[in-house]
């Protein structure tokens, strides 16, 4: 982990990539089993695996993160990719219709009572999802939660894996190619991603103004707008996804109108 | 009964249009706004201190809604396309009307009752204002005009519709 250590890098270069190599052949291998049985797994869907997963390695080991550990810019690049990118991703790659087609019978009917169970309902519903998601990014950076992280390893380990569970629990309650035992209305999930991203732009523009304890205002300034104009990014691409399902959802169902002059 | 189905539905695709129309142009005018006079020109800034809590708020609700106007104005229209009931002058009439009425809120509300930020930072401010709100109201009153006539137009293909029955 450590930059410096030159005599171990190859090996520890080669240790922290394991993992991820591990989580992207095993969605592979499932492809290639459940493709047998069914059609064959969309090619641009293990494109989105291997991404998303290549942000979240970005994120958690290498040089970016080490950097995230002194620098405020740094460390929103990584909020960016391991909140917002890495969720939206691996929500296109749908790990869960993967996971249901390689599953026998009666597997895949356990996993989705699992699924419909009332704590999952919770979880799923758009409201929890983003207050867990934005609430937890206010407490981060209003409160001491940001230096204290930065001190213990515990507290490091515990923000990143919140960051980036809240961050594809709001992604997947919001638009989802996976199955959804309980999809709310698009009226409803259009007005909550409306206040959740509200809320985020207005959090950005807050840190400008009034940097985290222990944060010089220059890197504030950076990290502020980073997060600003990066969720923007983020967030046309959900509002695409998110109307594109309204759009063939509501696809007429019989004959058109002949077209008239206009 | 068939004509009166016929007619609801074409009603529903006319106030659609304007819709879809004043929410592509809310959002249009927005995007404008932030890129050419925030981040080109910097007239204005992401934050102008000295604003109020509510202003903030506000700033942030509104810029999430101009993103979600231009998307799903545009996914409205393409809902339209395909049902061959696009209105050009109907929804471009919405265009200009979502867009005025938008500058004139940003250029009396935010500027001059919230002090979120002036459009340029100069002595002679009242001419910028002016100018501002004064291209508000003309882009409100051609859009409402655009409506009215695409509104007329709609009367009279009633009118020989009818006729056979």
């Amino acid at each position: 982990m450590n930059p410096h250590n030159h005599g171990y890098g190859a090996l520890s270069i080669f240790l922290s990539a394991l993992p991820f190599a591990i989580v992207i052949l095993t969605y592979r291998i499932l492809a290639v089993i459940s493709g047998k049985r069914y059609k064959p797994f969309p090619p641009h869907r293990y494109l989105c695996w291997m991404l998303g997963i290549w942000c979240i390695a970005l994120s958690v080991t290498g040089p970016l993160a080490s950097r995230a550990h002194t620098d405020f810019a740094d460390h929103m690049i990584i909020h960016l990719l391991l909140g917002m990118l890495a969720p939206l991703l691996l929500m296109l790659a749908a790990p869960m219709t993967l996971l249901f087609r390689t599953l026998s019978l009666k597997q895949a009917r356990g996993l989705s009572r699992l699924l419909k169970s009332s704590p999952f309902r919770l979880l799923h519903n758009p409201f929890t999802a983003s207050t867990l998601h934005i609430g937890g990014l206010w407490l981060l950076y209003t409160t001491d939660i940001y230096s204290w992280m930065h001190r213990s390893t515990i507290g490091h380990t515990g923000v990143h894996v919140h960051i980036f569970l809240a961050g594809y629990l709001f992604t997947a309650s919001m638009v989802s190619i996976d199955p959804a035992p309980h999809r709310t209305s698009f009226l409803y999930r259009s007005l909550v991603l409306l206040i959740a991203l509200s809320a985020h732009g207005i959090l950005s523009k807050y840190l400008y103004a009034h940097p985290p304890s222990g944060v010089p205002a220059a890197q504030a300034e950076l990290g502020s707008m980073i997060m600003y104009y990066g969720g923007d990014i983020v967030d046309i691409v959900l509002i695409c996804i998110l109307f594109s399902k309204w759009f063939h959802a509501a696809r007429p169902r019989k004959a058109l109108n002949p077209v008239t002059e206009k | 009964m068939a004509v009166t189905q016929i007619h609801s539905e074409e009603a529903g695709y006319q106030r659609r249009n304007l819709w879809s129309g004043f929410l592509f142009g809310v959002g249009v005018v927005a995007f404008i706004d932030e890129t050419l006079f925030h981040q080109l020109l910097h007239w204005h800034h992401f934050y102008d201190q000295s604003t109020t809590d509510m202003g903030l708020v506000s700033d942030g609700l509104f810029h999430a809604f101009s993103w979600f106007a231009t998307i799903g104005g545009l996914f409205i229209l393409a809902d339209l396309r395909r049902r061959n009931a696009w209105s050009v002058k109907r929804w471009l009439g919405g265009i200009l009307l979502g867009g005025g009425l938008f500058q004139l809120y940003d250029g009396t509300v935010q500027h001059k009752l919230m002090r979120l930020h002036q459009i340029r930072y100069v002595e002679n401010i009242i001419v910028y204002d002016i100018v501002w709100n004064t291209l508000a109201i003309g882009m409100m009153v051609t859009g409402l005009v655009l409506i009215n006539r695409s509104g007329k137009k709609l009367k009279e293909a009633e009118g020989t519709f009818r006729e056979p029955s």
